[in-house]
């Protein structure tokens, strides 16, 4: 029997399959949108009968209270938005300084598991199988457990040579005081970064034309600290550095960061990365031998074979699920509070003690999470897709 | 995580909780408790020595938790028929305005914002209290005001970070708190030396020296209290019955001392005493106090003979022969030189 002809797709009516298709995503739509707007009324309603002040006004009062560590100045007669704000920079601090750690550690493993070496391979091996097994809060109070108990009391810290000091006041060491030249220097080592680029690019060329190659790092590599400090000289050349120094119960000055900030750090990374390790582990076994094989017949060395060949296949397998353990541990670093951090979620659950808005509250904790998980994955589908397959 | 996804829940709850609810009408909780056969009382997670805290029985004991067992007493008639919900200092208004509980007896000080703004009302105070230093005798501090610089450990979620920035902040003393979720994650914090202080309240500064130090004379509690501290129970609104009840069941505790009617004596008092206040009180005479309230004339008798006077809870739980060791200080009868003062039953 012969099939019915195509319905012509122009034509429209009342009874065809995309007007039908239309009207129950319509409904659908009406009704989630009536579903929440139902419980957002409801809520205030009864907020509201039962005294309970609501609205996000708050966040402009004084929020009265100190946070331990901050990255911007604050002080407690500033606003609860500023609090937040204080909050979500040092979530964003941990997250920042992990992702770039836990990206370093977890290739470094995962590639370690191919190595020819049997210790390296046992270790990689026991490595992702300990760390990625228990759970990520145990781990955490592990290390702020190790990190309080065994160090010393700050009025008794360790220090090398009045420079550097550990206790479990935390780690503190010396840092430039910021002044104008700093600036400048920052613009010289990114020019530095433009002319390496640069030159890059000529050898790449002269590559591809003669067939020649010379050292791609030595140039660069000059280029940006030599403009660094023609850009620090040429900003007044400022030296002043703030040193710690000891007081009576803690060291003061310099740059420190607290024991809480260095095991919500360490924890994460070392958690994070067995599970990068085997991400990375499955992008490169998913390139198949045969490509190793035909590199080495190129006469590739064997650097030249992960680089040139391997990785930049495995990358294109590597990069979605490697988004998903960012995202992670991004997400993850919410359980800071459980040994004192002050990340966001700490600080909104102080601010929600104080102002008792709490639905408010954990509106904000939702949306600076959604807000930074959305902002990590877009960037890493921007890299995906420099990185994918280019079909032409 | 468990902590966690409990808070969100209780957050999520707050919403449903409102969308399942009818608005207010007089009567509503008190009926609830009624009907359930039980009170629900929200106690202190993870328990705090002398006022709840929880046996190796899971039997609850201390002074917030008589005061559930007596109005539990009051209002069923048996001071065993109380369901305690243990809370953190973050989740307790929470769950009292979604309804998971119907009373707030867990430490909680009695302040504006908290009254005005939480949809709650205080019932009273049971314990005047003031928050106050602790550190390890071994740094040879005897003020707060030595306390220069110092790393203090908090709990969040309390009064306590709020007073200990003030106090900072008008002494100039730049103290860096380290503020944690539970009060455990804070007091190991400061056993194990991460801090120079721990902060709280006094009486919980006596309760986690006399619990959970090594060696309780290993750390002085400093003589400075930084601030005013009324701890009292709490209830949700709309329910005037049920907040005129929990209020007059502190008052017949405290009104029961001055009488010196105790647990032991209230049988022999109330068939014996020609004293018309305590005949009131036991409801032995012919006039009926509980009537006003909704109850029968023995209200005030059932919860004295379940967990005795105001003065006898004190010296069971957190009085000087206790662990906890506290003076009873302000916490006094008010014609013994204390803040204790009740309105009269009548």
């Amino acid at each position: 029997m012969k099939a019915p002809a195509p319905q012509n797709k122009r034509a429209w009516s009342w009874r065809s399959r995309a007007a039908r298709g239309l009207l129950y995503q319509a409904l659908a739509l009406l009704a989630v949108a009536a579903g929440a707007g139902f419980l957002a009324y409801n809520t205030q309603q009864n907020m509201q009968v039962r005294g309970i002040q609501s609205g996000f006004d708050f966040l402009g009062q004084a929020a009265g209270f100190d946070i331990g560590e901050t990255m911007i100045a604050y002080d407690p007669s500033q606003s609860y938005g500023r609090a937040l704000w204080v909050g979500v920079l040092n979530t964003l601090r941990v997250a920042v300084i992990g992702i770039v750690l836990t990206t370093v550690l977890g290739v470094l493993i995962g590639v370690g598991r191919f190595s020819s070496n049997a210790l390296v391979r046992g270790l990689c091996y026991g490595y992702v199988e300990l760390f990625r097994n228990v759970p990520i809060l145990l781990q955490l109070l592990m290390w702020y457990l190790f990190f309080v108990e065994v160090l010393p009391p700050p009025q008794a810290a360790w220090n090398l040579a009045d420079l550097f000091f550990l206790s479990k006041g935390g780690f503190s060491l010396p840092a430039p005081v910021w002044g104008v030249g700093h600036a400048w220097m920052g613009a010289g080592a990114l020019a530095g970064i433009g002319i390496g680029w640069w030159w890059r690019r000529r050898v790449q060329a002269q590559f591809e034309a003669t067939g020649q190659d010379r050292n791609r790092w030595a140039v660069p590599s000059l280029a940006v600290v030599g403009m660094a400090l023609v850009g620090w000289a040429a900003g007044g050349a400022p030296t002043k550095w703030s040193v710690p120094e000891q007081l009576a119960f803690m060291v003061d000055g310099g740059i420190s960061a607290t024991p809480e900030f260095m095991a919500v750090l360490v924890g994460l990374v070392i958690y994070t990365a067995s599970f990068v390790a085997e991400v990375v582990r499955g992008g490169i076994q998913s390139v198949s031998h045969g490509q190793t094989e035909a590199a080495g017949a190129l006469g590739l060395s064997r650097r030249q074979q992960m680089r040139l060949v391997v990785l930049p296949q495995a990358l294109r397998v590597i990069i979605p699920p490697l988004t998903n353990q960012y995202l992670n541990l991004t997400k993850n670093s919410s359980l800071a509070v459980a040994i004192g951090y002050p990340d966001v979620v700490s600080i909104a659950n102080t601010t929600l003690n104080q102002s008792g808005r709490a639905v408010e509250c954990i509106a904000i904790i939702m949306l600076v999470y959604l807000c930074t998980s959305l902002g990590t994955s877009a960037l890493m589908n921007w890299y995906n897709k420099r990185v994918a397959i280019m079909e032409r | 995580m468990n902590q966690k996804l409990s808070r969100l829940a209780l957050g999520a709850l707050l919403a449903v909780g409102a969308l399942a609810t009818v608005p207010a009408h007089a009567g509503k909780d008190l009926e609830a408790i009624k009907s359930r056969g039980a009170l629900v009382c929200g106690v202190h997670s993870p328990g705090l020595a002398g006022f709840s805290a929880a046996d190796s029985q899971g039997k609850w004991a201390g002074m917030d938790v008589d005061y559930c067992r007596a109005l539990a007493a009051v209002i069923l008639g048996d001071a065993n028929k109380v369901r305690y919900s243990p809370l953190t200092a973050q989740q307790r208004f929470t769950a009292l305005q979604s309804g998971e509980i119907d009373v707030l007896s867990r430490n909680t000080t009695w302040t504006l914002t908290r009254d005005a703004s939480l949809g709650v009302h205080f019932v009273g105070v049971y314990f005047y209290d003031g928050q106050g230093f602790m550190v390890p005798k071994s740094l040879k501090v005897t003020s707060a005001k030595q306390l220069k610089g110092a790393t203090v450990c908090v709990q969040s979620g309390t009064t306590t970070e709020l007073n200990l920035t003030d106090y900072s902040r008008a002494n100039n003393l730049q103290m860096k708190p380290v503020v944690f979720e539970k009060q455990e994650a804070a007091t190991g914090a400061y056993f194990a030396g991460r801090c120079q202080s721990y902060t709280t309240d006094a009486s919980g500064l006596a309760s986690t020296r006399g619990k959970e130090a090594a060696k309780p004379d290993d750390h002085v509690i400093l003589p400075e209290l930084i601030s005013k501290e009324p701890l009292g129970p709490s209830v949700r609104r709309g329910d005037d019955d049920f907040f005129a009840i929990a209020k007059w069941t502190l008052n017949a505790l405290l009104e029961a001392e001055e009488y010196g009617i105790t647990q032991a004596n209230a049988d022999q008092m109330k068939k014996d005493s020609k004293n018309p206040g305590v005949m009131r009180l036991l409801g032995a005479g012919t006039e009926d106090t509980g009537k006003v309230l909704g109850l029968d004339k023995e209200w005030a008798y059932r919860a004295i003979k379940a967990v005795g006077n105001y003065g006898e809870q004190f010296e069971r739980h957190v009085g000087p022969k206790t662990a906890i060791g506290l003076p009873r200080g302000t916490n006094n009868l008010w014609n013994n030189g204390g803040l204790m003062y009740a309105p009269p039953v009548r």
